[in-house]
């Protein structure tokens, strides 16, 4: 065994508390997956289905972010290359849909 | 002690270690590179004739897919185990952790083979179509980090993980926390591959 101990109880308790979290983070996971899954059957538009799919996605994306990759506690330096990433990869996401609706009756 | 500077120690004027700042930027540029496929799927699906991507995304296999991202999610949450392992300066579950992490991405990793081979044993390959053009691009290159990731995992669970464990506890906690964030986010991505691919 190769156990050190140079760790305050304190700190023990609240890497502990963390744990405790990650178990509920994974398990809202689990269970969004299968909402996903069980929501592709519904008889809706592809439109539709394409923003429940994408609000699930963002909610566990939003989960795996703010408590695994600790995005919640996270500096602010950090925080301002994720908003810059966003708006950049917004931009990406969209213009390509406001050229579609020109000759497309999707909406 | 390492000898580059901030690699553990916060620099005063981002408030943060190199170390993350590095891999945050990296993973910024990551989303980019993902985003640009994200935009040309959508692109090409609103563009493609009316139940082309339907009929070929209805090919896939959705369970195994299923299968996958729980295969994934669970290596998530046994890569932060092994951080936090390491915090608490427990050693041998650091190790069991990172090792079922290492056996989640394998498992990826195989079924996704299985997968492959299974559409081109029925001729299907990413020229048959458009859909499957996006599909083997996207999953292609979510595999290649999959793979990247795998290699520096079991670097550090290979007796190098040891080494850097005796020498400077810290510093190994330090690399776990900075792969760990980079696996996250090829779970991040698999997440919205999912239900994009599989599901619509």
């Amino acid at each position: 065994m190769s156990e050190k101990t140079d760790i305050t109880v304190e700190e023990h308790l609240e890497i502990q508390h963390h744990v405790k979290t990650y178990i509920n983070v994974f398990v809202a996971l689990l269970v969004l997956t299968f909402v996903t899954v069980a929501v592709s059957y519904l008889e809706v538009s592809f439109i539709e289905a394409f923003f429940l799919a994408v609000t699930i996605a963002t909610v566990k994306g939003s989960l795996v972010l703010g408590f695994f990759m600790h995005l919640i506690t996270e500096k602010q330096a950090v925080i301002w290359i994720l908003v810059s990433t966003l708006i950049a990869f917004m931009i990406l996401m969209f213009l390509p849909l406001v050229s579609m609706t020109d000759h497309t009756n999707i909406w | 002690m390492s000898s580059i500077p901030y690699i553990l120690e916060e620099r005063p004027d981002t408030g943060l270690n190199n170390s993350r700042l590095g891999i945050w930027i990296f993973i910024a540029s990551e989303i980019m590179l993902f985003g640009g496929l994200f935009s040309a799927y959508v692109f090409l699906r609103f563009a493609a004739p009316e139940g082309d991507f339907d009929y070929w995304g209805s090919k896939l296999n959705v369970p195994m897919a299923t299968f996958n991202t729980v295969m994934l999610i669970t290596s998530s949450v046994t890569m932060i185990m092994s951080w936090a392992s390491l915090r608490m300066k427990q050693f041998d579950k650091y190790k069991m952790y990172l090792g079922l992490t290492i056996l989640c991405g394998l498992g990826f990793l195989v079924v996704k083979y299985i997968e492959y081979t299974s559409k081109f044993h029925h001729g299907i390959f990413p020229s048959s179509s458009t859909f499957m053009g996006i599909y083997f691009t996207l999953t292609g290159l979510h595999v290649l980090h999959i793979l990247g990731g795998l290699f520096v995992l079991i670097y550090f669970w290979s007796p190098v993980g040891k080494r850097m464990y005796d020498e400077d506890p810290a510093l190994l906690a330090n690399r776990i926390e900075i792969t760990g964030l980079y696996w996250h986010f090829v779970d991040l991505v698999w997440i919205f591959l999912f239900p994009i691919l599989y599901l619509l």
